[in-house]
């Protein structure tokens, strides 16, 4: 083996910089996505209507029982055919993520809801509020405050799961540092330079949630 | 939308065979995966709860990498960077003389990476259990490895049993990284069936049912597996 020559990293750095404004928009996207479409699931689950809980539940557990590879397979090939035209991969890859990552989320706001006494729904009812009402001022609140720490570690997860667009040849901070290492013919220098950034990352989120998590049970 | 439906296709001459061989690749690849991960999962669990404390730090060391660093940049490690750092006599052997080296580096990664979750969940099940159980093995006489061996671990691993289930299940699901280095399993075969066929809704529909009837039976067993191994009028089964 010759020495390593990591000089490569630096002169791609506009490409790898590229690559990871990539990835970290479509992190922030589909966090976003996915807890909204999260949330619904999870009060359509808690609703105590059968067809709507149903509904719900099969959803999160078909979602839950295939791989996210072919989630993006899948929108990759029926989103252009929907719409009639190509859209480019990133809207597919995001689609893909909101509807993987909804189930996902939708178990850890259901969790995060059944946390808050059920003592909150009643005097919100005695009090004249409605439905939306009490979810939206009463239980949300306290229930996102209760699952701060584990929406933040699936975040984390999200994170290194956008890698998985290398499979569409989408560019985000995977793919590049892919390409340059196959065009640099710098394999070892670019691997090791991606598990390091992505460790980095993902280290310090880890650290977050620790706090997070002591900061909730003090 | 303008699609031709030929559900056909799946059940002809090579596609159902591709099929087959994938969902037998991946539940290879997973069972193979499986072995490693809560082996050593279970090693490094044990770790993070000893004594000793270079051993909790080291395992902690390793669950932290190991956590931390998307499967897909492993994967891509163990297949790619491993045989070039190796001694030149190791690296030439694994790229020339190795036996099935893409299967092989697949059921590697998978199994290292999910060691990692594997290790979490066996040491949050040992610090579950009440400390005065293993202080009342020690007053007894027992030494370390008779305490891990009679006392906290019949406990812990029957109370881990539901999630290291849904760290199994996951095993499953994550063997289709396999495919970024060229192991034909499932998805790759229904991804491969749709680019030969343009039947993509029959392909993928193939693969995701396959995946669902494969968490099922998982799913099914390891609730046979919980309810056999229940300690009777011991509740630590219930979470």
């Amino acid at each position: 083996m010759q020495g390593l020559d990591f000089s490569v990293v630096a002169d791609a750095r506009p490409f790898l910089l590229q690559g990871m404004g990539l990835s970290l928009t479509l992190t922030l996207l589909a966090i976003a996505g996915g807890m909204v479409l999260g949330t619904l699931l999870a009060l359509a689950r808690l609703s105590g209507r059968a067809p709507l809980a149903l509904a719900a539940a099969g959803y999160v557990n078909l979602v839950r029982s295939v791989p996210l590879i072919l989630v993006i397979f899948w929108f990759y090939f029926l989103v252009p055919l929907a719409i009639g035209r190509p859209v480019g991969g990133f809207y597919s890859a995001l689609i893909a993520f909101v509807i993987f990552e909804a189930a996902y989320y939708g178990e850890i706001i259901r969790a995060g809801i059944q946390s808050v006494p059920r003592g909150q729904v009643q005097a919100g009812l005695a009090s004249g509020l409605r439905y939306w009402q009490i979810q939206r001022l009463v239980v949300l609140p306290q229930a996102l405050r209760n699952m701060l720490p584990v929406l933040v570690t699936q975040g984390i997860v999200l994170f290194q799961d956008t890698s998985l667009v290398f499979v569409v040849s989408l560019h985000d901070f995977m793919t590049s540092s892919v390409i340059i290492a196959q065009n640099k013919g710098r394999l070892v220098e670019m691997y090791l330079f991606a598990a390091g950034v992505y460790f980095a990352i993902c280290f310090a989120g880890s650290l977050l949630v620790k706090r997070l998590a002591r900061r909730a049970a003090a | 939308m303008n699609y031709n439906w030929n559900w056909a296709v799946l059940l002809e001459s090579p596609y159902l065979g591709w099929l087959a061989g994938g969902a037998v690749l991946t539940v290879q690849i997973a069972l193979s995966a499986w072995c490693i991960a809560f082996g050593l999962g279970l090693l490094l669990g044990v770790c993070r709860t000893l004594p000793l404390r270079a051993a909790r730090l080291a395992a902690a060391a390793y669950v932290e990498v190991f956590r931390n660093i998307p499967l897909l940049v492993q994967m891509f490690f163990w297949y790619f960077v491993l045989p070039e750092i190796l001694p030149r006599a190791a690296g030439d052997w694994i790229k020339r003389d190795m036996p099935d080296p893409e299967f092989a580096t697949a059921v590697l990664a998978l199994g290292l990476y999910t060691a990692s979750r594997v290790a979490e969940q066996v040491r949050s099940g040992i610090q579950a259990i009440r400390p005065g159980l293993p202080q009342a093995a020690y007053a007894s006489g027992m030494r370390t490895a008779q305490v891990y061996r009679h006392v906290l671990l019949p406990i812990a691993l029957r109370t881990v049993i539901p999630p290291v289930t849904s760290e199994f299940l996951t095993i499953f699901k994550n063997s289709s990284l396999a495919l970024t280095i060229g192991v034909l399993e499932l998805t790759a075969q229904s991804q491969q069936i749709t680019e030969y066929t343009f039947q993509g809704f029959e392909a993928f529909t193939a693969a995701t049912v396959l995946y669902v009837a494969i968490a099922l039976v998982v799913t099914v067993a390891m609730h046979q597996v919980e309810r056999r191994l229940r300690i009777p009028g011991v509740s630590g089964t219930g979470g």
